[in-house]
């Protein structure tokens, strides 16, 4: 059970003179359950790689397999693929239109053909899920805050009850009180539900602290790919191509050149400072 | 999945017709267009034929390009093409059942069906050479006697550009709320007439709210920036006629007067 991408090339409008290569020979296997950090800078394909998961861009060549099966082959459903897999795009309230909160999460669960309760039951609990306090489940999408709008976006991919759950940079635009809020109610579903999570950002910084593995995009390739404190270990190669490391990381290198003796592969802030206590100890 | 439609878009490449003053594409255009409704013969139409050709050539937009284009219009080609056919009153030449098909109406069917094609390619020439931009700053400064008669050509033109200018915005957002939609499990292509209709609400819906945030912000912008309509504002590329822009409306009058000429000659 897992998501495999084989070979995958992908070219923005092709025969067109504007043909642009947007994923250039993506192979990438993500086991179920982990949580997954997709960074890279704007127009490095990021975005681009993460519709070709639900099926919604198919490749211009290569092969994506899920739970062993080819999606492009023929007969595949891939309807249901976009249930098992959720994808939030970038600024999701966007896509909201119902007249009240509730009636716009349940859009999801009813197209997939599921009963009135199974249906409300579901969008319940997800709008739980997100955090969204009851008294606003009635209200117009419209009147909400930026915040609030974006979780019930969240509950409405979220109530499909998908197996893996993709998030396009879930914390755009929102204050730094805001994006904590949500990074955090992300990883607390992951602990919760064990369900794979990729999230896509920009920010170094959003994802150290969450995810278990993380994944670096340049130019259509990977270029980095392994756990935060491998990926922030080439610092410098982040930097060259627009991308920085956690502050965290930059303090760590800085102290050790000054010759405190601490771990440079701390990546959070708890784990700097951890190691900056135990080399005072030391010293 | 929108992008398929090239009609009305911009083929981005050097060539002269490129080069050319929007003015003269334009009326070029209008006179092309005119030029078609008053052929009344054959050789006519070749001359209109050889004078197309020569412009896709001069233009390298590849023909390829335009032909996709055409696909938007194939429809109501072919039906203007079989009212034309079965609806021309005159000699009849096959009758099947009540209807029957005309010498006239084959004759009609096939000028009808030539003239919209030619129509069509000729002025999408225009679109695809032309920056719509600099399309609507030609309209401006081409159709700014019409002041006189207090006809707001500024206005119509900012007018006419904000709303090209929104036609990829909006398809872009299309785009992305359909995406959107689709991946919350929405189904815009099964289904009858009525379903479909339906099915376009969470699409709509959110198109007009953003449409409408975008336009007030677009207002807001403008008017921080102290736009307060066309008089005593300046261009920062204002259109000069170069020595090849007469040139090219040497070789549309020549057109005219050949092929118009030629057809009256012959009759």
């Amino acid at each position: 059970m897992s998501i495999i991408l084989d070979h995958i090339n992908y070219i923005y409008g092709a025969d067109t003179p504007l043909a642009v290569k947007a994923l250039d020979d993506i192979c990438l296997q993500i086991p179920d359950g982990q949580f997954v950090g997709i960074i890279g800078h704007t127009g490095s394909g990021k975005s681009t790689l993460v519709q070709h998961l639900n099926g919604l861009l198919k490749a211009t060549s290569g092969h994506i397999y899920f739970n062993g099966e080819d999606i492009y082959e023929k007969d595949y459903d891939r309807k249901k693929l976009r249930s098992k897999v959720g994808l939030v795009f970038q600024y999701p309230e966007h896509q909201l239109f119902e007249i009240d909160v509730f009636t716009d999460v349940c859009f999801g669960p009813k197209n997939l053909g599921l009963d009135k309760k199974e249906v409300e039951l579901r969008a319940y609990d997800a709008l739980r899920k997100v955090g969204l306090p009851d008294e606003l489940f009635y209200q117009s999408p419209f009147d909400l805050s930026g915040g609030q709008k974006r979780r019930v976006a969240i509950a409405g991919v979220l109530a499909m009850k998908p197996e893996v759950l993709i998030l396009d940079e879930p914390t755009a635009g929102l204050d730094p009180r805001g994006r904590e809020e949500i990074l955090h109610q992300i990883k607390e579903l992951q602990m919760k539900t064990g369900m794979t999570i990729l999230l896509v950002s920009h920010s170094m910084e959003d994802v150290a602290e969450y995810v278990n593995r993380i994944i670096v995009m340049n130019h259509g390739s990977v270029m980095y790919d392994g756990t935060p404190r491998e990926v922030f270990s080439h610092y410098k190669e982040l930097e060259e191509v627009g991308l920085a490391a956690p502050q965290v990381t930059y303090i760590m290198h800085e102290l050790k050149d000054r010759g405190l003796d601490v771990d440079t592969d701390a990546t959070t802030i708890e784990e700097a400072a951890e190691t900056v206590l135990k080399a005072l100890h030391r010293a | 999945m929108l992008r398929d439609i090239t009609l009305g878009q911009y083929y981005q490449t050097d060539s002269v017709i490129h080069r050319l003053d929007p003015r003269v594409k334009l009326a070029g255009t209008l006179l092309y267009i005119i030029s078609l409704f008053f052929f009344k013969n054959f050789i006519a139409y070749l001359i209109a034929i050889v004078f197309l050709a020569t412009v896709i050539k001069l233009s390298h937009v590849p023909f390829r390009f335009m032909v996709k284009g055409m696909k938007a219009i194939v429809f109501l080609l072919l039906i203007t093409v079989v009212f034309n056919l079965f609806l021309t009153p005159g000699e009849a030449l096959v009758t099947c059942w009540k209807l029957t098909i005309t010498k006239e109406g084959v004759e009609m069917a096939v000028t009808m069906a030539v003239r919209l094609t030619m129509l069509i390619i000729g002025s999408s020439i225009m679109t695809l050479t032309t920056t719509p931009n600099n399309l609507t700053d030609g309209m401006e400064k081409g159709l700014r006697p019409l002041k006189l008669f207090h006809v707001p050509v500024h206005e119509v033109a900012m007018m006419m550009s904000i709303a090209l200018r929104f036609i990829p915005i909006l398809m872009e957002e299309t785009d992305k709320i359909m995406k959107a939609q689709i991946a919350r499990g929405a189904d815009f292509e099964s289904g009858n007439l009525i379903r479909r209709a339906r099915a376009m609400v969470p699409l709509l819906v959110p198109l007009f709210i953003s449409a409408f945030r975008r336009a007030n912000d677009l207002a807001m912008a403008m008017e921080a920036r102290c736009y307060r309509g066309g008089d005593g504002r300046t261009k920062m590329k204002p259109l000069i006629y170069q020595k090849r822009d007469r040139i090219a409306y040497l070789c549309i009058l020549l057109y005219l007067v050949v092929s118009i000429g030629v057809g009256r000659i012959l009759l």
